[in-house]
């Protein structure tokens, strides 16, 4: 088979790391080319220097046998490589039809002819199964259509070879095989894919070949058919990963957090919690299953004191903590991990130090009244970046440019360190590579098994299974049912995640 | 009472053409990314480049001219330092305005040698739209007036089609929100901020213009006091839309009627005329505190884009 992308000895210094280091990879025409490596490899870096956002410091492009200069984007574009980001490249006021447009719009007697560009929209959605509303605002539609607004983005300007830079890690199941569909529709259209993801099992059931990268490097390319995924991973870590977590015995104590018939409002004002009742005791996760929108992430908000209860009560140790305000809820010895690391997690333009003492800085331990005590700040980042292994360990590194994984755990190390009553994970491990969920999966555990409660809502079916001790299932703002982890399989909890009332 | 209101009217109108300009100049450099506090002094060098060349060559509308490409000239120091060297945004601005005043007052003394032009007799005449000119009352107040008056209502329709009908308003508006997203997409983030930080002051010197060579008939230090930062706030109440930017505008250049004639048409026993005189500036310091509109605001108002490497 043909090859039509070559990149070689492709290196990429920025001023604190090598990203790339000496990279060769080789996709061939038609094929789905994963590429696989932990959190900070460098995965995103090589395919933003594709795509002509990065300039490599070394080495050379051939694109179908012809060496190429990519110096922006629409050279790219114009060699037919199209690159759907890991963080949306989506303009929220806009409509998906603008999206889909810009840069290259039909045009009318000089003007905008936005007419058309709903009608070519619709020709590309229907002709690749991509269903999009071209006439909604970004700001309003779901994940899962972003991420086909994102695709059909590339699509329209007639890309051949598209670089997928971690797409699953915001889908859910559903949407995932929705995804695998439309990529393999492009894959029997002639299309190349280059695709990222950390998870081995979409991994096994899409690619042809994997690379896979370790800080910066190339450790191997092989076929999907004669690798496992306990090998691959092995590979991308450097050591055996672990996939089974180890619990203590099930003895959950006293009720920490209740939830009497809770009601709340999405940010559309629509009834988005219609009546939840639930409890999280000490020494046990309680898992949230369900489909994403389904009232999950007003759920956390709701507790976390960031969004208003319009009925009901949330209390913690039998103490009404309903509508408090986060810095009470946060003193109350509540912490939250939040779902979207840049949006609430991190400030991003903030050094690691300085992120870790958000919630705490003005505590008699970083502050002598007004002033800060940097020394102590200081510190404190030190040993946490030490004990959750954090990369680059330099505290003065700015937040924005670590890798997720890494991002993940600054907020992981902040928020397990404050010793809470209740600890909210939402989404902890959305992005992380193999390594970094066995870490995060540890420490989540850790904490139950010291007898704290931990509210776990996560899209990822696996996850909530393997780690919960109680698994409730969410559908349209209800709990349809709360069940035992171990009674529990993926059919049953996927009935009840469709709406069907659970035993 | 009619004579009064369509006295009211022209005056409003009259009033409201400089700062619909810059507000309009205000929604292009806005809308693409970058904050322009620097509209006042665009102003203030359009005003006197107006007025110099109205007196030199006896033609207004060649002041016209040269109170936009004045403006556009200031404008594009704003934009090296703000888009290509990435300067606070503000702090640039502020060096514009006190660069424009600085200039123009000192070239005052050096040209008339006091701090004031002589009066320009070839000031802008009022056009009569024929036929329009006639209807009783509201005739005069909307269809004799000057030129500028309806250039600016023009402008304002202008700058509308080019925002949301065309691709370039398309691009412009996505540079202003996500200008990463806008890039990734091959648009020249850097040459649309330029672009618009320029249109922007080009627009700002003909909205000076239409004061010096419009409403009064003189340059003089007090010529422009205000009038850039309150059609700032203009463009704040308007939520950075042309048609918001214009009409919040008009209720500007009311305040400001209601003071001019408040005398004349006995206003002036219910309410302290300083008090007509004062809200204007009022409302722009409560709306450039930051009090209102910031979530109308282009997402990415103010930052400064660095493309990376
Ligand atoms: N613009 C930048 N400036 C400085 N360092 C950067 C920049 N972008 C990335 N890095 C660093 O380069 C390394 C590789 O980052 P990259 O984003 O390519 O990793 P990745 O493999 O995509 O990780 P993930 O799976 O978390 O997305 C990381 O150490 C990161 O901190
Ligand atoms: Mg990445």
């Amino acid at each position: 088979m043909e090859t039509v992308i070559e990149m070689r000895n492709i290196s990429k210094i920025f001023p604190r790391v090598v990203a790339n280091d000496k990279i060769n990879l080789s996709v061939r025409q038609g094929e789905i080319h994963a590429l696989l490596g932990e959190n900070g490899a460098g995965k995103s870096t090589l395919m933003n220097i594709l795509y002509g956002l990065y300039q490599p410091s070394a080495g050379e492009i051939y694109v179908k046998g012809q060496k190429v200069s990519i110096t922006n984007p629409n050279v790219a574009i114009a060699l037919g490589i199209g690159m759907v980001h890991q963080h949306f490249m989506l303009i929220p006021t806009l409509t998906v039809a603008e999206n889909i447009v810009l840069g290259s719009e039909p045009r009318r007697y000089g003007f905008l002819d936005m007419r058309k560009a709903v009608a070519m929209v619709e020709e590309i959605s229907q002709r690749y199964g991509l269903k999009v509303d071209p006439q909604a605002k970004v700001e309003s539609i779901s994940v899962g259509m972003q991420q086909r607004v994102e695709i059909l983005k590339a699509l329209y300007r007639g890309t051949e070879i598209l670089i997928l830079d971690e797409p699953t890690a915001v889908l859910t199941p559903q949407e995932i095989l929705e995804l695998f569909d439309i990529m393999h529709n492009l894959n029997t259209e002639g299309k190349s894919i280059i695709f990222i993801t950390h998870k081995l099992k979409e991994i096994m059931a899409i690619a042809d070949r994997i690379t896979i990268i370790r800080r910066g490097k190339v450790i191997d390319t092989v076929t999907t058919a004669s690798t496992s995924p306990r090998e691959l991973a092995a590979k991308m870590v450097g050591r055996e990963v672990s996939f089974k977590v180890n619990k203590q015995e099930y003895s959950p104590g006293e009720t920490v957090l209740q939830l009497e018939n809770v009601q709340a409002l999405n940010s559309r004002k629509l009834p988005a919690l219609k009546g939840i009742s639930l409890e999280v005791r000490r020494g046990e996760i309680l898992g949230i299953a369900g489909v994403d929108g389904n009232g999950q992430s007003e759920l956390v908000d709701v507790v976390a004191g960031l969004r208003k209860a319009t009925a009901g009560h949330i209390k913690l140790l039998r103490k009404d903590i309903t509508n408090a305000s986060p810095r009470k809820v946060i003193a109350a010895s509540i912490s939250h991990i939040p779902e979207d690391r840049h949006l609430r997690g991190l400030v991003l333009d903030f050094t690691i130090e300085e992120n870790m003492v958000l919630e705490t800085y003005y505590q008699a331990e970083f502050a002598n009244g007004i002033i800060l005590n940097n020394k102590q700040i200081q510190m404190h980042a030190k040993r946490l970046i030490q004990e959750f292994d954090v990369r680059p360990p330099d505290q003065k590194t700015l937040a924005r440019s670590l890798s997720g994984g890494n991002q993940q755990k600054v907020i992981i190390a902040r928020e397990v360190d404050r010793d809470p009553n209740l600890l909210i994970a939402a989404q902890p491990t959305r992005g992380l590579d193999v390594g970094a969920i066995e870490f995060v999966h540890r420490r989540l555990v850790e904490q139950r098994d010291k007898g704290k409660a931990v509210l776990l809502v996560s899209l990822d079916l696996d996850e909530i299974m393997d780690l919960s001790d109680r698994i409730a299932v969410i559908y349209e703002g209800n709990i349809v049912g709360i069940v035992a982890a171990e009674d529990a399989d993926e059919a049953m909890l996927g009935f009840m995640m469709a709406g069907a009332a659970g035993n | 009472m009619l004579p009064i209101l369509a006295t009211l009217l022209g005056n409003t109108l009259l009033y409201a053409t400089p700062l619909i300009f810059a507000a309009l100049g205000g929604v292009f450099s806005e809308r693409s990314g970058v904050v322009n506090i620097g509209l006042e002094g665009m102003m203030t060098i359009g005003a006197f480049a107006a007025a110099v060349t109205a007196l030199g060559t006896g033609n207004p509308w060649l002041g016209v001219v040269a109170g936009m490409l004045s403006g556009g000239l200031l404008a594009l120091l704003h934009a090296v330092a703000a888009v290509t060297f990435r300067a606070d945004q503000v702090v640039s601005g502020v060096a514009i305005n006190f660069m424009a005043n600085g200039f123009s007052m000192f070239m005052l003394y050096k040209l008339y040698g006091g701090g004031q032009t002589p009066h320009i007799a070839t000031k802008l005449a009022k056009w009569a739209i024929p036929g329009l000119a006639k209807i009783p009352y509201l005739g005069d107040a909307l269809f004799n007036n000057y030129p500028t008056v309806y250039l600016a209502f023009f402008t304002a329709f202008l700058t509308w089609v080019v925002l949301y009908k065309t691709t370039f308003g398309l691009r412009l508006r996505s540079v202003g929100e996500h200008p990463l997203a806008a890039d990734t997409m091959g648009i020249n983030v850097y040459f649309i901020r330029y672009t618009c930080v320029i249109i922007s002051g080009c627009l700002a010197g003909i909205g000076g213009a239409a004061v010096s060579i419009g409403i009064i008939a003189e340059f003089t230090e007090v010529t422009i006091v205000g009038q850039g930062f309150i059609a700032l706030a203009a463009m704040i109440f308007g939520k950075w839309t042309p048609w918001g930017a214009l009409g919040a505008c008009m209720f500007f250049g009311a305040a400001n009627a209601l003071d001019a004639i408040g005398q004349t048409i006995g206003l002036t026993k219910y309410a302290n005329p300083a008090f007509f005189s004062m809200l204007p500036y009022l409302l722009t310091i409560v709306a450039l505190a930051g009090f209102i509109g910031r979530a109308n605001a282009p997402a990415a108002d103010g930052k400064p884009y660095e493309k990376g490497r």
